[in-house]
């Protein structure tokens, strides 16, 4: 799932908050489709990993309880702007997708 | 009726009983100063933020929600779907900035005509076939062309005119009468709830003002994310889309995407959010 | 007795295709990584014991959640945690009486602050659980945010 992943990266006095907004079903497995009653297979991120400058600062589990289009936001310390802020995920199915930002 | 009805709007606004129509003009004046004095810790402009306006705690949540909006990616849709559809060419100002003329009386064909009504207008001049494409239902990509248009025109006062012609003061007048009718098994208008019980509770809900009904529209609705299709335009939902359902809710008849019913109905209300900043595309629940 | 083979055997197969489509049998996760028992755990403490191999979590007031104390939509109720506790390397958030209470654990490295903000369904009334990891040593506080539609999709 290309272009998934929005990030805002912004430096505020010695540290940077880092936004993510991903566009993903996250999908429980709970849901019965309406018109054939089957239950809509589970379909979640359940690895996401954010780099800063190349080294890993964050890595997070997910289950399916986080909610549809998932957003995180957290802090690093010691970032500036211009840094190199990547994210990546990858998903129950095998599914990924990275982006790139920079602090600004 | 109709006195019946200017009746019992005047006295929901505790006004003395006014035995003449009051002019649109009028209407305005007492429709917002009603809110301005139920609310008096809400500035103007705040209105357009709907129930967020008025509920200082739903309006911590609201803002945990604008630290990064759901609507982001599907405005960015929108405006992939504007730009490859040339909807620009269809509007004046090359579409860019002119929500809050909508919803207007067209003199030409006698109707009023909404945003949505006018990009679906154009994506049919450009030959787009507007089922197989899925420009249906007042949801989805028609909702993601209107939010990034809205978008485009936020901080924008509305202006809806209401000329002196009398098939839009009829459009009006049946707008108006929309709204202060009885409906449903459950006999309630839309003044009962969101003139009398504005910012009051109805069992779990807590009920939003008329003032700034339309301004935040087309909305991102956490209720319409469960929907199949693309997850980023899934939330989205124009002003039509929550009139039928919220009229089926309250178990009234819900009338048809762009019926005169609901193009009314947006005149009226349109028209009393009159001076509110565009705040759509805007995350509701 | 052939037949009845036959039919068992032909059974079996599609009580596996439904378990497969449905998601209860996921393909082989590309991450090793994934605490399948933490995230199946049907209660904090099994989910707990799952992800740190620990239960027990000293109450600390340094632990602040944010979160709605009446969420609007239960399918997506933001929640933040932000601590004073020093050290922090990870943050854990799970809703009590969610069938499966982990929703996500956060693993920081130094430089990240203890603060984590994300949204999150909850079934139902429940506490907002976080637990604060700083090296050994696990902290919790919990909020408690009424739901009166449930978040996930029923």
């Amino acid at each position: 799932m290309a272009d998934s992943i929005r990030i805002k990266a912004k430096a505020q006095g010695a540290e940077a908050e880092v936004k993510a907004l991903i566009t993903h079903p996250m999908e429980t497995g709970q849901r019965k489709d309406k018109k054939t009653g089957q239950a809509i297979p589970a379909h979640f991120i359940q690895e996401l990993v954010c780099k800063h400058n190349g080294a890993q600062v964050m890595s997070a589990q997910w289950g399916a309880a986080i909610s549809k289009n998932p957003y995180v936001s957290f802090v690093i310390a010691g970032a500036k702007t211009g840094d190199a802020i990547e994210m990546s995920w990858v998903d129950n199915k095998g599914e990924k997708d990275s982006a790139s930002a920079k602090v600004e | 009726m109709k006195k019946q009805i200017i009746l019992s709007m005047l006295s929901v606004l505790g006004l003395a009983p006014l035995l003449s129509l009051a002019s649109p003009e009028n209407d305005l004046k007492q429709f917002q100063a009603y809110y301005i004095q139920k609310f008096p810790d809400t500035p103007f402009e705040d209105f357009s933020n709907g129930l967020y306006g008025i509920d200082k705690v739903r309006r911590e949540e609201w803002l945990a929600m604008e630290e990064f909006p759901p609507y982001e990616p599907g405005v960015a849709i929108g405006k992939q779907l504007f730009e490859k559809h040339k909807i620009g060419s269809c509007f004046k100002n090359g579409g860019i900035g002119i929500r809050q003329n909508y919803p207007y009386f067209d003199a030409n064909s006698g109707k009023v005509k909404n945003l949505e009504s006018e990009i679906l207008e154009c994506l049919q001049k450009q030959g787009v076939d507007l089922e197989a494409e899925k420009f249906v239902a007042e949801k989805g990509k028609l909702a993601a062309i209107s939010a990034y248009m809205a978008y485009t025109s936020r901080g924008k006062k509305f202006n809806v005119v209401i000329p002196n012609d009398d098939k839009a003061i009829a459009a009006y007048e049946k707008g108006k009468r929309f709204f202060w009718a009885k409906r449903g098994q459950l006999n309630f208008s839309c003044a009962d709830c969101h003139i009398a019980s504005a910012g009051q509770q109805i069992r779990s809900e807590r009920l939003s003002a008329s003032l700034g009904h339309p301004t935040g529209f087309p909305v991102y609705r956490k209720a319409w994310e469960i929907d199949d299709g693309n997850p980023a335009l899934t939330g989205f939902g124009t002003l039509h889309r929550r009139y039928k359902q919220c009229n089926e809710q309250i178990r009234a008849k819900g009338h048809k995407f762009q019926s005169d019913e609901y193009l009314a109905l947006e005149l009226y209300e349109t028209y009393m959010s009159n001076g509110l900043p565009v705040s759509g595309p805007s995350i509701r629940q | 007795m052939q037949r009845r083979q036959f039919l068992k055997g032909t059974l079996a197969g599609s009580a596996v295709a439904v378990a497969v489509g449905a998601g209860l049998l996921s393909p082989r996760s590309v991450l090793a990584a994934w605490p399948t028992a933490a995230f199946e755990a049907k209660s904090v403490n099994d989910a707990l014991s799952g992800l740190f191999g620990n239960t027990s979590a000293a109450d600390s007031k340094d632990i602040e959640i944010k979160a709605p104390d009446i969420a609007e939509n239960g399918a997506v109720v933001p929640v933040s945690v932000t601590t004073k506790i020093a050290g922090v390397t990870g943050i854990a958030l799970l809703a009590s009486t969610n069938n499966n209470p982990l929703a996500a654990n956060f693993e920081f490295a130094q430089s990240v602050k203890g603060y984590v903000s994300t949204r999150i369904k909850m079934a139902k009334t429940s506490d907002v659980v976080a637990i604060v990891k700083a090296g050994d040593k696990m902290y919790t506080n919990k909020k408690n945010v009424k739901v009166t539609i449930g978040g996930c999709g029923g």
